[in-house]
Parts: C-alpha cells; sequence; structure tokens
C-alpha cells in the first residue's frame, strides 16, 4: 500500500481538479440548457435549428459559412507559402518565414483591431486611395461577412503553413528521386507523391481553422455589423438575462467543437509540427521549375507584407496626434502622449497590470497541475489509456472561450464547494480560473511532448541504480523536461495575457484586463490610448516568445487555436 | 576497487517462471540457476522471451507465477531499485543530461555515502574501463563503444549482486563489437561478478560465456557450456539456432538412417529408436566435392566468398546442404552455381532426433 499512495493520491486531485473545474461547468451549461420550471426539456436545442427561428438559423448559417470560406482560403495560402519557403531560394526567405508567423503572435483583439485600422471603413487603406482619387470615389472597404473571412484567414493561415511546412521537410529525398527515375515530371511527383504525404497536415490544419473560426468572436463582433452569429448570440442571450438559451447555443457550439477536435486527433496531424525538428536524414526537395518558384517567391513577399501591416499601423496610431491623421498614408504629427498616459494615469495602468498578476495566477496553478497531468498521461497510471485520457484532459482546447466563460458563470454563480463555498462571478478570481482552465491544456501538450521522448529504459536505469520516484524525477527527468515546461509556461503566459473573449464577460471594473480596456477605448474613440495599450501588449508577448524561444530549442511548434 | 563485497558475485536462481501479457504467454515454467561468479548467457530468436525473462530478473516485470532467488534471498516481491541487480540496457539508458561522472556517480549518491567515498568509487571504475580522461564530458558526446563502456561501468561501480546485459552491443560496428565483447568479459572475470547476458547472437554467446541457454518460445529448451550444446543439441531446433543446421527428414531402421526419397542409408554413431527421424547437418559435417569424384550427386546452388571461410551451398535430395571451406580448401577445384558436384556426409557425426 505505501508504495501506490504515491501514484493515486497525485490522481485522485488530479480528478477532484478536472470534476471541479472542467467537467462541473461543463455539466452546469448542460444543465442549465435543458432546464425548465419543473423538468428537462430539448425545447432550446431544438429552436437553434427551427426554421421560423430565423436568428438562430441565421446564426448557425453565418458561423458554418464563414468558417467553411475561412477554411477554403486558408488552406492554398498557407500551402503556398509553405512551398514557397521549404522549397525555394530566394532573397529575404529565411525572415519572411518567420514574419509569416507574426499574426499568430498578436493577441486576438489586437489583430482585428489593427486590420481594421488599415483595411475597414476609415482605415489606412481605403483612407490613402480616397486621398488619390478624390473622397467620393468608390473605394475597395473590408467590412461584413468578406472582412470576417480575411480576418481568418490572416489569424488562422498559420496553421496550414506550419503544418504543411513541416510535412514538406519530412518529404524523404529518395522518394523524389524514385519518382523522378521512374520518369514522373515535376507535376506528376507533386500530385501523386508528394500531395498524399501532405494530407494529414492539410487535413488537420483544416479542422483546426475551423475550429478556430467557429469560436472565433472578436471579427464578428467589431465587423459583422448587425448580422448574426452563434458567438454573437451567445453573448447577447447571456446579456439579456436569457441563461438558458446562452447555454444550449454554448453547449451545442463546445459539441460541434468537441467533435472537430476529436476529429483533428485521429488525423494525428496535430503532431507533424512536433515531428518538425526530429527531421529525416535528407529532406528532399520538389523539382520546381525557375517560373514557379519565382511566382511563389513574389506571392510570399506581397502576402508577408500585408501581414505586416496590421501590427505597422497599430504602432503608427499609437504615435499619431488625435486628429492629425485623417487621408494620408502617414500621420502628420507625432507624439508620445497616449504612452505617457498609461504610465502616468494610475487608473490606465491597472488594466496591464491586472493581466499580469491574472496571467502569472493562472500560471502558477497551471504549472504543476499540468506537469502532473503529462507525468500521469505518458509515464504514469494514465498511460494505459493514454489516447482517451488525453483527449479528455485537453478537451478544454477546443471549448471556445465564450462558452467557457458562461459555463463559468454557470457553475460559479451560487457558492460552489469548487469555489472552497463562495461564488465566484463578480470577482476577481474568475479570471485567472478561466485562464487556466483555458491554458493548462497547453502546458499538458507541451510537457507530455517532452516527455514522449524520455525513453523507459532511462528510468529503469534509475531504478536499479537504487532511486526512488522522486529523485528519478528530479535528476533523471526534470532535466530533460525543463525547457519543455518553460515554453509550456510561456504558451500559457501569452494566451492569458491578450485573453479577451472569455475576460469580456467575466470581468469587473476592477479587475477588467488589458484586452476589455482596450476595446472600451476603442468604443470611447481613444485610437491612440488603445493602439498604445496594444502595443506594450504586443511587446511583451513578442519578448515571452523570444525567451520562450531562447529556452526551448527544440521548437516544435506547438500552437494553440486561440482565437478572437 | 577489488571483488565486490557484499551482495557481489550472489548466485541467481528461476524457479518455474511463468509470465504472460494480455493473455499471451511469454513465459513458460522458466528454470535457471547461474553459479556466483558464473557468465551465462541466454541465446534465442527475436520473440522469445529472452528480454522479458531479464527484465523479470531485473524486477521492471513482476512474473505471474514463480520466484526469482538472488545469492540466496528471494527478491521476487522485491522493487528494482531495492533489488541490488545492475542492468547494461541495449541503448545504454545514459542520463543524457548529466556527465560521465554524474552517470557513474548517481547509484552511490544515496545513504549518506561520503562525497570522498563516491569520488574514490567513481575513478576506480572509470579507470578499470579506461574512461577517467572523459570523466567531465557530457555522455552525448562519447561515441558508441565509449558510451557503452560507460553503461557498463555505471551498473558495476554500485557492486551489484547479478550484473545483466540486454544484447549491449548490439548498436555497435563489427569491430567493435569484437572488442568490446572482450573488454566485457574482462571485466567480469576481474570483478568476478555475476552475470547474465541476453542475445540473438550466437558468437557473442558461445565465445563470452561459461554456460549457455538457448530458449524458444518463453521455454529455455537447452542449457550448458557452449561447446557441450554445440556438439550435442537436445533438439533440432537448437541445432539449427546455434549450429547453422541443415534439417534432414528421414527414417531410422536398426540404426541406419535414410533420407526420405534417398536410395542410400547411412550408419549412426548414436542408437535411436526405428521410426520417422530429422538429421541436423551441420556445414562442418559436410564436404562439397567436383562432380565425378565420389560422393552422393548434387547441385550448387551458391558459392559465397567471404575472405576466411567460403560457403558452398549445395541442393541433394530436395534439401539445401550448406559447407564450409577454409584456408587450403577455399582454393581447391572451383565451384560455380548451377554446376553439378558431389557432397559427401560425414554422418556419424550428425545429430539425430526422433521425428514427427
Amino acid at each position: 500500500m505505501r508504495r501506490r499512495l504515491p501514484t493515486l493520491l497525485p490522481l485522485l486531485l488530479l480528478a477532484v481538479l478536472y470534476t471541479g473545474y472542467v467537467l462541473g461547468p461543463l455539466a452546469a451549461l448542460l444543465s442549465e440548457s435543458l432546464r425548465t420550471g419543473g423538468g428537462w426539456t430539448l425545447e432550446r436545442y431544438a429552436a437553434l435549428v427551427d426554421p421560423r427561428n430565423s436568428a438562430a438559423l441565421e446564426a448557425v448559417a453565418n458561423s458554418v459559412g464563414v468558417s467553411v470560406a475561412s477554411v477554403v482560403l486558408s488552406a492554398p495560402v498557407g500551402l503556398l507559402l509553405a512551398l514557397a519557403f521549404t522549397q525555394c531560394e530566394f532573397p529575404g526567405r529565411r525572415a519572411l518565414a518567420r514574419l509569416a508567423l507574426l499574426p499568430v503572435a498578436l493577441p486576438p483583439l489586437v489583430g482585428v483591431i489593427a486590420f481594421m485600422l488599415v483595411f475597414g471603413e476609415s482605415g489606412m487603406v481605403p483612407g490613402a486611395l480616397r486621398g488619390l482619387f478624390g473622397p467620393a470615389a468608390p473605394v475597395p472597404v473590408l467590412d461584413g461577412i468578406p472582412a470576417v473571412v480575411a480576418v481568418h484567414v490572416y489569424s488562422f493561415f498559420v496553421y496550414s503553413y506550419l503544418f504543411v511546412s513541416s510535412a514538406l521537410l519530412r518529404v524523404d529525398a529518395s522518394a523524389l528521386e524514385a519518382a523522378a527515375s521512374l520518369g514522373a515530371g515535376p507535376g506528376r511527383t507533386f500530385a501523386r507523391v508528394v500531395l498524399p504525404f501532405l494530407r494529414p497536415a492539410l487535413a488537420g490544419a483544416s479542422l483546426l481553422t475551423f475550429m478556430a473560426s467557429m469560436a472565433s468572436f472578436t471579427a464578428p463582433l467589431l465587423f459583422a455589423g448587425d448580422r448574426r452569429f452563434m458567438t454573437l448570440q451567445i453573448t447577447i442571450a447571456k446579456t439579456n438575462g436569457d441563461l438558458p438559451g446562452a447555454a444550449a447555443m454554448s453547449f451545442a457550439l463546445a459539441a460541434v467543437s468537441a467533435l472537430f477536435f476529436l476529429l483533428l486527433r485521429s488525423t494525428g496531424a496535430a503532431d507533424t509540427a512536433a515531428a518538425r525538428t526530429k527531421g529525416v536524414a535528407r529532406p528532399g526537395r520538389l523539382p520546381l521549375s525557375r517560373p514557379v518558384c519565382l511566382g511563389l517567391a513574389l506571392f510570399a513577399w506581397v502576402f508577408v507584407l500585408i501581414c505586416m501591416a496590421p501590427p505597422a499601423a497599430i504602432i503608427l496610431v499609437s504615435f499619431a496626434r488625435e486628429g492629425s491623421w485623417t487621408t494620408q498614408l502617414l500621420p502628420g504629427a507625432v507624439t508620445a502622449d497616449h504612452y505617457l498616459r498609461l504610465f502616468t494615469d494610475a487608473s490606465a495602468f491597472e488594466p496591464l497590470r491586472n493581466s499580469a498578476v491574472m496571467s502569472v495566477l493562472a500560471l502558477a496553478a497551471v504549472l504543476p497541475a499540468g506537469v502532473a497531468a503529462a507525468w500521469m498521461l505518458v509515464k504514469g497510471p494514465l498511460r494505459r489509456w493514454r489516447g482517451a485520457s488525453d483527449a479528455a484532459l485537453t478537451l478544454p482546447y477546443a471549448v471556445p472561450g465564450t462558452v467557457t466563460a458562461v459555463a463559468l458563470i454557470l457553475a460559479f454563480a451560487l457558492p460552489s464547494p469548487a469555489a472552497g463555498g463562495s461564488i465566484l462571478v463578480g470577482t476577481f478570481w474568475i479570471l485567472p480560473l478561466a485562464y487556466a482552465v483555458r491554458t493548462y491544456p497547453l502546458m499538458i501538450r507541451s510537457v507530455s511532448a517532452a516527455l514522449s521522448s524520455v525513453d523507459d529504459s532511462l528510468l529503469e536505469a534509475a531504478g536499479s541504480l537504487g532511486a526512488g520516484p522522486w529523485r528519478t524525477f528530479r535528476r533523471v527527468v526534470a532535466p530533460l523536461v525543463v525547457p519543455a515546461v518553460a515554453s509550456g509556461a510561456v504558451l500559457v503566459l501569452v494566451a492569458s495575457l491578450g485573453e479577451f473573449v472569455s475576460s469580456v464577460l467575466l470581468y469587473t471594473y476592477d479587475s477588467r484586463p488589458a484586452s476589455v480596456e482596450i476595446f472600451s477605448r476603442l468604443r470611447a474613440y481613444d485610437l491612440g490610448g488603445a493602439a498604445a495599450l496594444s502595443v506594450l501588449l504586443m511587446a511583451a508577448m513578442l519578448i515571452l516568445v523570444a525567451a520562450g524561444s531562447r529556452v526551448d530549442r527544440s521548437g516544435d511548434g506547438r500552437i494553440g487555436p486561440f482565437s478572437g | 576497487m577489488g571483488v565486490p563485497e557484499g551482495g557481489g558475485a550472489g548466485g541467481l536462481s528461476l524457479v518455474g517462471i511463468g509470465k504472460s501479457f494480455g493473455g499471451a504467454g511469454v513465459l513458460h515454467d522458466v528454470e535457471l540457476d547461474v553459479s556466483p561468479g558464473e557468465f551465462f548467457s541466454i541465446l534465442g530468436p527475436s520473440g522469445c522471451g529472452k528480454t522479458t525473462l531479464l527484465r523479470v530478473v531485473a524486477g521492471f516485470e513482476q512474473p505471474d507465477r514463480g520466484s526469482v532467488i538472488l545469492a540466496g534471498r528471494d527478491v521476487t516481491r522485491v522493487s528494482a531499485r531495492e533489488r541490488g541487480v545492475g542492468m547494461v540496457f541495449q541503448n545504454y539508458a545514459l542520463f543524457p543530461s548529466m556527465t560521465v561522472r554524474g552517470n557513474l556517480a548517481f547509484g552511490l549518491e544515496r545513504r549518506g555515502a561520503s562525497r570522498a567515498e563516491v569520488d574514490g568509487k567513481v575513478r576506480s571504475i572509470a579507470e578499470a574501463v579506461g574512461m577517467v580522461e572523459k570523466l567531465e564530458q557530457n555522455v552525448t558526446s562519447l561515441s558508441g563503444g565509449e558510451q557503452q563502456r560507460v553503461a557498463v561501468a555505471r551498473a558495476l561501480v554500485v557492486e551489484p549482486a547479478v550484473l545483466l546485459f540486454d544484447e549491449p552491443l548490439s548498436n555497435l560496428d563489427v569491430t567493435l563489437r569484437q572488442r568490446t565483447r572482450e573488454e566485457i568479459r574482462t571485466l567480469q572475470r576481474r570483478f568476478g561478478i555475476t552475470a547474465l547476458y541476453v542475445t540473438h547472437d550466437r558468437g557473442e554467446a558461445l565465445s563470452l560465456s561459461d554456460r549457455i541457454g538457448v530458449m524458444r518460445d518463453g521455454r529455455l529448451e537447452q542449457g550448458g557450456p557452449p561447446a557441450d550444446v554445440y556438439e550435442s543439441p537436445a533438439s533440432p531446433f537448437v541445432a539449427e539456432f546455434l549450429g547453422d543446421a541443415s534439417l534432414v527428414r528421414g527414417t531410422v531402421l536398426r540404426n541406419r538412417f535414410r533420407p526420405d526419397g534417398a536410395a542410400d542409408d547411412h550408419l549412426l554413431a548414436v542408437a535411436l529408436r526405428d521410426g520417422p527421424a530429422v538429421a541436423a547437418v551441420r556445414p562442418e559435417n559436410v564436404e562439397v566435392r567436383p562432380a565425378g569424384g565420389p560422393g552422393m550427386p548434387a547441385t550448387v546452388v551458391s558459392v559465397e566468398y567471404l575472405g576466411l571461410i567460403t560457403t558452398v551451398t549445395v541442393r541433394w535430395n530436395g534439401v539445401l546442404l550448406r559447407s564450409v571451406r577454409t584456408g587450403s580448401f577455399a582454393g581447391g577445384p572451383s565451384l560455380r552455381a548451377g554446376e553439378a558436384a558431389g557432397v559427401a556426409v560425414d554422418w556419424q557425426r550428425v545429430a539425430v532426433f526422433p521425428g514427427e
């Protein structure tokens, strides 16, 4: 018995945490959506697909339609970029390949605002065009559904780009040589040898893009106008006090996401990015002709430059004097006022501090729980059921932020044993809790990937040399997984620092995080202030990502599908 | 560092070990006695259960039945860390985050061993395996042969009762393998340690061991000194696996063996009951001569020149027989694939088993 206790106790603890903070809230969501005065009903689910309920149907149709369009447009962009960066040589290739990852490093809200600043109704590009052709000239403006799709492509093409790149780098040279020696030209080799090899990567990236688009909240919020989307409807229902309706739509959305999550896992493509650096001794290169490479290089340059425009615009706006910038391409007068105000006005600085504190609190919870869970999955008692346990544990990864927030509201609006008998809704603590629930799968994924590469014989060797489990972990395992823990911590911090989707449903004035503050400044037409805050947030995240990539050189490109 | 004290050089006994994985029996009633200081090799094809047996001895697997007796003590229920068994892994399992010194000291740094004591032991074992120079290097920077030596030293330094080897040479190239196996034998003799060695390489098993055991389908089929097992195989399988024998089916009648379909019968050295039988004909019992001379008519199937030896395979009476020619014979009359030849078998030295 003495020997079983050390494995059973953490398992029990993990089960309690999982039940209290993941299953419990989801169960609360389901029960709220099914409950009527005295019994149970499926009415609210029926209402979602009722042809007479045009609002719900429109929301479902828009969410699904936009997600399909996002997939259809992101996949070829990612494929072309991956081909350009892995198969061709051209000036600036390395730098561009890195810059192409920029959109994923932007906090979701910041990315959308930046996009609006460049391509929106009063954005820089339409503004510049009007300056060129006169104020009444018909200029292209991104708005409505096309704008939402464009933001999605901008934010999510990175999935297919990364997945396909890593797959392309693992195409074995000998397979290509074999095709060539059997008389196949470049086209046939690509269609018959390379494309089948890329299929899991493309499928995985498409599923991820679809999931992220369905969960997308910020892009519809800022661009959709009066068009309905599922995530927006949930928020509206919640704001109008129709919690059961919000719960039903939330649960439906979560179920769809979970389905796609399980599909994604079954393709195994989520791990292709992780295998990137293991590589093959000799990655093959497709026999692309010069004109093809030239075309690809041109596309890469143009696309990456377009990608850089939004963050560049936000930096410009943060330095522009209010009102000095209307139709010119660059601001007329430059000022540091927006930044000075953030550092001199205590109430302006508070949201940044809140975000930092709440992210660190979330990390403090995620770190021990995530590492312990990863250990149990890969080397501990759960390894026998690893597939199922892993799917269950990392499920919150797939739950849209809006849904997480509604579930937490339902679970913690009343005194709860998981909250030590108190009410969490309306307090500071519900935000770090939401961040922890949303981000802990990132830690599990990061650490379990590293643990999987720790050979069992190392543990056995340590055991046969007399080391107990704790000494084995401390001396043998820990040094090998520290980099993964660090990069997991970076992912958790980055995702929490910029979190907007759950926060906007959970914050109070005193606990408002940076993202919510940016949003309210935008609403108050304080563009400069919103931009300055966004730039600081971006800077913090870039510093974290840079620090993380220094620690974890394995760079296995785990990407969180955290959508806006 | 002299002969290890205490648990060192204990004997090992396995009593009725049985083990199955998910209903599939992997080990069946394995009985084995290894004397103190003895070098015992378990030889068998892959999947025969030899590694599982080793892991049972190490304590990484629990047997379903039977006991492991180490230096007179039943350790079946004792955990690996308290068992006092050293193990050299196939992939060495060196701790990649540590130096050579860190790896060697790992098993010593416990239960209040003083730093001086640890340093002294690490140093003397490093000297024994010729790795003193590399003590401060990270193990990932070592060559395969050096990693192998560190792995052996790390297992030896804690003075285990038994040292287990799980195919430790399979990751080395041929020349290094030869040299390392001599080093392992020298170290084992010098420390007088009991060794259990698992391999599928018969050359390794034959050259290293005091005794070998041939394993098949989870059972120890035959055990004994290498020469005895080689010369007197207990089953066609042992003859085939250990001696590269060709199996010739036939009938025994009054101590004479007649291969199926052959016209002649041949006198055997052993008395065997009349009935169906299988003869295990080893290459050294076969001589191939040019056609037209004495011998049974056969066809040359292949001639393999291997430098030191040349092997000639002929088809005789539907059976492939291999013969080995060395030195002067190799330079003898040339044989080519497809040609007719004569083959002579020294039936007096052929092992014959009752057939089904």
